[in-house]
């Protein structure tokens, strides 16, 4: 596969999947401040202000809108244009990178995602978005469910299948620590901290791990399970740890070698992190400062990425080694050019 | 639906002069009759939505809004009967074999123009002429594999060749999914109509490039070259890559090493045989021809030359649909092939010929004058609907450079009936058939007809105001 194919492809499943989950985000805490509706909407503001703080977006929002609140919030993490990481921009940049792979994708998966694109450039989203956020960010989700089955359910497994399936997890993976990482910078005194609670169904909810998480830890919403559960857990496909074993074994099927041992930097850091996580536990973290811990684990994250592109996309010229010709393919011209140095050789 | 509808005393594709419909219509006039106007624009924007879901797009140059228009589709088909097909597939096979061989001719002895018949001036002129590349033998003596050659029909009824576009032609995606999008809104009118099918393009394209594959000929590696998304026409070339089952590659894509090609791959480089390049000449390789292109493969003429990789089109094809060079192929059609040529050219005035000027410049109101280096409709003047000013200031043009400029009478182009919003009514048409030159000489019935969809206007180019139809060969 074309090294820029496989970047694009990488890259289109991870704004997507960007998008899904700030939309999830937003659905989840629009929905739990219904249930809170006799606070003022300054203390509402208080609620929102995390979501952009995990997302690392805080700088550019405060430059965009001086003294914003909770409805410039989520414009800005919806439908902004100037910002690069709002779903509409995640949106357009998938699009843009299905377009410069348009021959890869079957014509469900493009029109799925030029649909949503298409959408989110019409006034129809704008009203939706004013009219009613909640309905908004659900029809993103599920617009993302959907452009995922199809991959899902029509695509070989082959090399494209496993770079769509790197960034998805890729993404996911950060996604959660940020997700978890909305805690750090919730108030922590007066009557807001009285809502510290639903905020961890709400963290459980915006993974879409509700269920999942009831039927293995039986109705036991602690912080701690919640943080066990998102980060440890083998089998629930929003856990960092099933995405970086995700991650780990697309590399090694890309790579086709064994998986266990490493033949790429992308793969040594994978590698180790997925042993982190297979063996460390829920109890270390609590130890220690859970925004540290998530850093951290954010930092890994980064390293993995960036050896993924240094392996397969950038391929300096330097190092390339060009593939020997096999004799029945060279033209005449080069045939006769070799027959002539190796004549003026023997002379 | 076609109540009041006139033909205004221009040659109309369905109807005669007396408004009575031509034979080989009548079948589906009588279908489309008896769907109701609201009926009919419902299905026509449907098509309109469905080419904007699909990305059926292309991008529009001088539009700083940077946005994709869909090329206008109008739903009334455009029908060819078999015996005019007959004598417009004869006249173009004996055309593009006239190219090709002129094309040979010109890149090695040039002895037409030492013959007189060409001038060697016009040759040497010519934007496109690349001689550099003389004596160099391509695989096969192909040149132009790939023709896309514009036929209008005047007044007579006759079919006039206008120009051939034998670089990167472009629309062959628009008649493939063109067919589709009707067959979709109106499955009806198809049943029994003995329209001929124009699905094998893709099949025909593949089979030429693995024919000009310059070694390996059991599964040579072919890939297409696009200037990237940012081009006019990336939706058509992502289709037919797909279409084709081939890579879609961007310059960057690619490495020469030792005069071999090979494209960067996740697994390491892979070499590449055959191009299918929808970049022009000048941008294709900045070692040879524009240093400061970013789209091409620095090292790929030295590939070709060593004849190591096949290029479709050749280099240096643009010397032959040169808009001046185009007044000389009725003579390259008797000079190589001893034959009258059978669709003829549309009567050309060269401005750098003294006498032809002359005439230009007194009757530059009723011609249409175009720069030779200039396509897709820039840089034209249309004498009859342009103001004072527009042609003092091509008067001006054509006396510095007279050698950019050629005329050409306005021709009074067929119609055909077009749905617009005061319901059915003549507008003017093109037709660009495509034709493949590999093993042998394919032409896909049909081709694409371009419509030009204001009231009165003459200019089919996508980029100024023209829409597309549907291209029915009949098989009987």
């Amino acid at each position: 596969m074309l090294s820029r194919v496989a970047n694009a492809l990488y890259w289109m499943v991870r704004n997507v999947e960007r998008a899904d989950n700030l939309a999830r985000m937003l659905e989840v805490n629009e929905q739990l401040l219904l249930d809170v509706d006799h606070i003022d909407l300054p203390r509402i503001d208080a609620f929102w202000r995390p979501i952009i703080m995990s997302t690392g977006d805080e700088e550019l929002f405060d430059e965009l809108y001086p003294d914003g609140g909770s409805h410039e919030i989520i414009e800005f993490l919806s439908l902004s244009p100037s910002n690069p990481n709002s779903i509409r921009s995640c949106i357009s940049q998938a699009r843009e990178n299905a377009r410069t792979v348009r021959d890869q994708l079957s014509e469900a998966i493009w029109e799925e995602l030029n649909g949503l694109y298409l959408f989110l450039q019409s006034s129809d989203s704008r009203s939706l978005l004013d009219a009613n956020p909640q309905h908004f960010h659900e029809t993103i989700r599920k617009s993302a469910n959907v452009f995922n089955g199809i991959i899902s359910s029509n695509l070989s497994r082959d090399e494209a299948w496993d770079f769509m399936d790197l960034g998805r997890n890729m993404e996911r993976a950060d996604k959660i620590t940020r997700i978890l990482d909305f805690t750090t910078f919730l108030p922590k005194k007066g009557a807001e901290a009285s809502l510290i609670d639903h905020h961890w169904n709400a963290t459980l909810r915006a993974c879409g791990a509700r269920s999942s998480f009831q039927s293995r830890f039986r109705n036991q919403p602690t912080p701690k399970n919640i943080i066990n559960f998102l980060i440890f857990d083998r089998d629930f496909p929003r856990s960092v740890r099933f995405c970086i074993d995700s991650v780990d074994a697309a590399l090694h099927r890309i790579s086709a070698s064994q998986r266990g041992s490493f033949t790429t930097e992308a793969e040594r850091a994978s590698g180790r992190l997925l042993a982190s996580l297979a063996y460390g536990s829920v109890d270390e973290v609590m130890d220690q400062d859970l925004h540290d811990y998530l850093d951290a684990l954010q930092t890994q994250f980064n390293l993995i990425g960036e050896e993924i592109f240094r392996e397969y996309v950038l391929l300096p010229d330097s190092d390339e080694s060009v593939p020997a010709i096999p004799g029945e393919s060279i033209s005449a011209v080069v045939a006769w050019e070799i027959q002539q140095q190796q004549q003026q050789q023997q002379q | 639906m076609f109540e009041g509808y006139t033909t205004d005393g221009f040659h109309d594709e369905m109807f005669l002069p007396d408004g009575s419909p031509r034979s080989y219509c009548k079948n589906l006039l009588e279908r489309f009759k008896n769907i109701p106007d609201e009926d009919f624009d419902t299905r026509r924007a449907a098509c309109d939505s469905h080419f904007l879901r699909q990305g059926v797009t292309f991008n529009v140059y001088h539009d700083n809004q940077g946005t994709e228009r869909i090329f206008p589709f109008d739903p009334m088909p455009r029908v060819i009967p078999a015996d005019e097909w007959d004598h417009i597939e004869a006249g173009l096979t004996q055309r593009i074999t006239a190219l090709n061989l002129f094309l040979h001719d010109v890149y090695h002895d040039q002895q037409i123009i030492k013959d007189g018949v060409v001038p060697a001036h016009l040759v040497e002129n010519a934007a496109h002429y690349r001689p550099e590349f003389r004596g160099i033998d391509v695989p096969g003596d192909i040149y132009v594999h790939i023709c896309g050659t514009d036929l209008v029909r005047g007044d007579d009824g006759q079919y006039y060749v206008l120009e051939d576009n034998g670089r990167c032609p472009s629309g062959a995606s628009y008649l493939l999914e063109n067919r589709n999008a009707l067959k979709r809104a109106f499955p009806t009118i198809f049943e029994a109509s003995g329209v001929r099918p124009v699905q094998s393009y893709p099949a025909d394209l593949l089979d030429m490039l693995h024919y000009i594959s310059p070694g390996r000929n059991v599964d040579p590696v072919c890939v297409l070259l696009t200037p990237g998304v940012f081009n006019s026409a990336y939706f058509e070339h992502s289709y037919l890559a797909r279409q084709m089952g081939i890579p879609i590659v961007e310059g960057r894509d690619l490495v020469v090493r030792n005069n071999f090609v090979y494209m960067r791959t996740t697994k390491g480089l892979v070499r590449v045989d055959v191009i299918y390049r929808r970049i022009d000449d000048d941008f294709i390789d900045p070692l040879v021809f524009r240093k400061d292109s970013v789209l091409g493969v620095p090292g790929l003429m030295g590939a070709y030359k060593a004849g190591n990789v096949g290029l479709a089109n050749a280099v240096g094809t643009g010397v032959a649909d040169d808009k001046a060079i185009y007044h000389f192929v009725p003579k390259m059609i008797e000079f190589y092939l001893s034959q009258q040529p059978i669709l003829p050219n549309v009567p050309t005035y060269l401005a750098v010929d003294d006498d032809d000027r002359a005439y230009i410049l007194n009757h530059l109101p009723e011609l249409v004058v175009k720069a030779t280096n200039e396509s897709g409709g820039y840089g034209m003047l249309m004498g009859p609907s342009a103001s004072k000013k527009e042609i003092e200031e091509f008067r001006t043009k054509i006396i510095e450079d007279p050698g950019n400029f050629i005329a050409q009478p306005v021709l009074a182009l067929s119609r055909c009936p077009t749905w617009t919003e005061n319901g059915m009514e003549g507008r003017h048409i093109d037709l660009r058939p495509y034709i493949i030159y590999g093993r042998d000489i394919k032409i896909v019935p049909g081709g694409l007809t371009r419509v030009a969809l204001k009231k009165g206007s003459l200019v089919v180019n996508s980029s100024q105001g023209g829409g597309s139809k549907d291209t029915w060969v009949l098989s009987h």
